[in-house]
């Protein structure tokens, strides 16, 4: 297990453009499940490329278990790496696949079979071992790519986007069988993916990229409730924080905060909420609409609801968000900012 | 629907064929009208002939080798091609160019650089003093050499032809395999022989499938380097086909020998059948 580092990582790919990759520093925890997670282009598969070593830094360092490693080839650096496709070698049976990092790093033969049979074990595919990548289904190539990876009981788990080709229910049991696996092995973990679900429910640390910038770097409830900027706000919860401009902050409350007044116990701050378009998804509803009346007029927001049953169409209500819900950002760094009094024109508060 | 493809083939490919076997196994000569059926008479004075077992023995050693060196050779040259630098564009020009170029010109290029008297192989071997000047080795003139010689041309000219199809078989790769293999521990040459080289198999078979036809059934190297000397110790099957049906006017002969390519020919088409096969199922 070990540590991984970043120092002023940068990567650009041509001379002049912005860097896919700007300046990130970070450092993982022993044995953490560290989520990097971004929107496409944000840079997070070329920075875990970097740390992987399949690409060369422009500028930085990167350290593994406390050493710099950025001369080390990949094969120095005692990372494994699950791909997006898998990257499963067709032409070998599942126990060629799995034994294959064994071979590449000369340990004895004798040990092979203990070995892959222990990971093989160790991910519920020890039936499948004499097949070929191709007679097998997306769940089992994923859970192949992880044997794969274990077998040599890496320092560090290098994982891209590994769920996002299994069709959607069965991403759900293999992101748990993922977590499980981890708590199994405690081995230091670094997960890409752009979904937000995926990355809440996983990383014991959320890193949040766009543009190769670092956006922020905690625990899942930090960047949810406590949203670094905007981008961040708006790119954690679906739908996403309601941000309305006011004067030199931009206020923000997320969905399932924006409720009917006489749900809010708190101290609140009122709005008169005009519904639009109501969604019965299940088990929420969504309700979008503008606000009316006051320094917001017009302003499109959402509401995330447990119930909306007694909202109708075109109606105009009373909502109201709990004060200690309000998020404040500085309008031009758009960085979020201490609470500050600012006036609504509706003073009412509860 | 097929009509103009299936008298193209009758008439140029079918037409020929049959002649050839019904000549087999005739006397006919060139500017002899007369002709009788003499049964398998053709083919036991064949059999006897050494010229005949030696253009045999070189068929298989020039197909062979010639394949064992182009696709060694090819891989190396694919490998090196893939990877992006500036002047690639000309030197993919260049190292295709022997095969756009009329095997005639190429091998009549090659009659220079190995002539006895003008060869510049020999002229720098003697510059850099390894060979006394008249002293040097007759790069056609003698049969170890000659042999070597027309294997060098078929392979410098079967090259490019398989550079190119590996380098599309090299793209099709995905670009993750070989970088999971270097995760994996993997250094180059096992990420080569292990991992790319395997998956290319399919596309290795087609390109080594069709370098056999070609230099089976090639005559042009081996009738412009050495017209199969010396000794007829560099004929092919195909060139002493020509040798004997034409330039020795005994038709019944040359069609006899060139039956011989049939059987073999056939067994190489069977399997590039089976790898297009394959292909498509997959």
């Amino acid at each position: 297990m070990a540590v991984v580092e970043t120092r002023d990582l940068t990567k650009v790919f041509k001379e002049g453009q912005l860097g896919a990759v700007n300046n990130v520093n970070l450092e993982t925890r022993e044995g953490e499940f560290l989520v990097f997670l971004g929107p496409s282009g944000s840079g997070k598969t070329t920075l875990l490329r970097m740390i992987a070593g399949l690409e060369t830094p422009t500028s930085g360092e990167i350290l593994i278990g406390g050493q710099v490693v950025n001369d080390l080839s990949p094969r120095e650096r005692r990372i494994a790496m699950v791909f997006q496709s898998y990257a499963l070698y067709p032409h070998l049976s599942v126990y060629k696949n799995i034994a294959f990092p064994l071979k590449a790093q000369n340990v004895k033969k004798e040990l092979h079979k203990e070995k892959v049979e222990w990971a093989a074990s160790l991910l519920g595919i020890g039936a499948l071992l004499d097949r070929k990548p191709r007679e097998l289904s997306g769940g089992e190539r994923q859970r192949v790519a992880l044997a794969r990876a274990i077998v040599r009981e890496p320092a560090v788990f290098l994982l891209d986007e590994p769920l996002s080709n299994l069709d959607a229910k069965l991403r759900a049991s293999a992101r748990e069988e993922l977590e499980r696996f981890h708590r199994r092995v405690g081995t230091t973990t670094i997960y890409v993916t752009h979904d937000q679900v995926e990355a809440m429910a996983m990383g014991d640390r959320v890193m949040v990229l766009n543009k190769g910038v670092v956006r922020q770097l905690g625990t899942p409830t930090d960047v949810y409730d406590n949203p670094a900027d905007t981008f961040v706000a708006t790119f954690l919860g679906s739908p996403p924080m309601n941000l309305a401009e006011l004067g030199d902050v931009i206020v923000g409350f997320r969905p399932e905060h924006f409720r009917p007044v006489s749900t809010v116990t708190d101290a609140a701050v009122p709005f008169r909420f005009k519904v639009e378009n109501i969604e019965y998804l299940g088990s929420e509803w969504i309700v979008s609409g503008t606000l009316a009346g006051g320094k917001l007029e017009g302003k499109k927001v959402f509401s995330r609801l447990s119930s909306a049953q007694n909202l109708q169409l075109s109606g105009t209500y009373d909502f109201a968000v709990p004060q200690n819900h309000l998020k404040f950002f500085d309008r031009s760094s758009e960085k979020r900012v201490e609470p500050r009094a600012v006036s609504w024109q509706q003073h009412a508060t509860k | 629907m097929f009509s103009p493809a299936v008298l193209y083939i009758l008439l140029l490919v079918g037409g020929p064929f049959f002649l050839a076997i019904f000549y087999a196994f005739s006397d006919a000569r060139i500017g002899n009208a007369e002709m009788h059926f003499v049964g398998l008479e053709n083919f036991r004075s064949i059999l006897q002939s050494p010229s005949f077992r030696v253009a045999i023995r070189n068929s298989f050693i020039f197909t062979i080798c010639s394949q064992i060196v182009v696709i060694v050779g090819a891989n190396i040259l694919a490998i090196s091609l893939e990877k992006t630098f500036r002047g690639r564009g000309i030197i993919r020009f260049l190292i295709l160019l022997p095969w756009v170029a009329p095997i005639a010109l190429g091998a009549i290029g090659w009659k220079w650089i190995l002539d006895s008297i003008y060869s510049v192989i020999t002229w720098v071997l003697v510059a850099i003093h390894i060979y006394k000047p008249f002293s040097a080795p007759m790069w056609l003139g003698e049969p170890r050499l000659a042999i070597a010689s027309v294997l060098l041309v078929h392979s410098w000219r079967l090259m490019p032809f398989s550079t190119v199809i590996l380098l599309a078989g090299r793209t099709a790769i995905p670009k993750d395999i070989p970088e999971a293999a270097a995760v994996d521990g993997a250094g180059f040459w096992r990420t080569q022989l292990q991992i790319v080289i395997p998956m290319m198999r399919p596309i290795i078979s087609v390109a080594v499938l069709f370098g056999l036809i070609f230099t089976f059934t090639d005559m042009t190297v081996v009738y412009i380097l050495t017209a199969g000397g010396p000794f007829d110790s560099t004929q092919t099957l195909p060139s002493l086909a020509f040798a004997l049906g034409i330039q020795g006017s005994d038709l019944a002969a040359g069609a006899a020998i060139s039956l011989f390519l049939v059987p073999l020919l056939v067994i190489i088409a069977y399997f590039m059948l089976r790898v297009a096969h394959r292909a498509e199922v997959n």
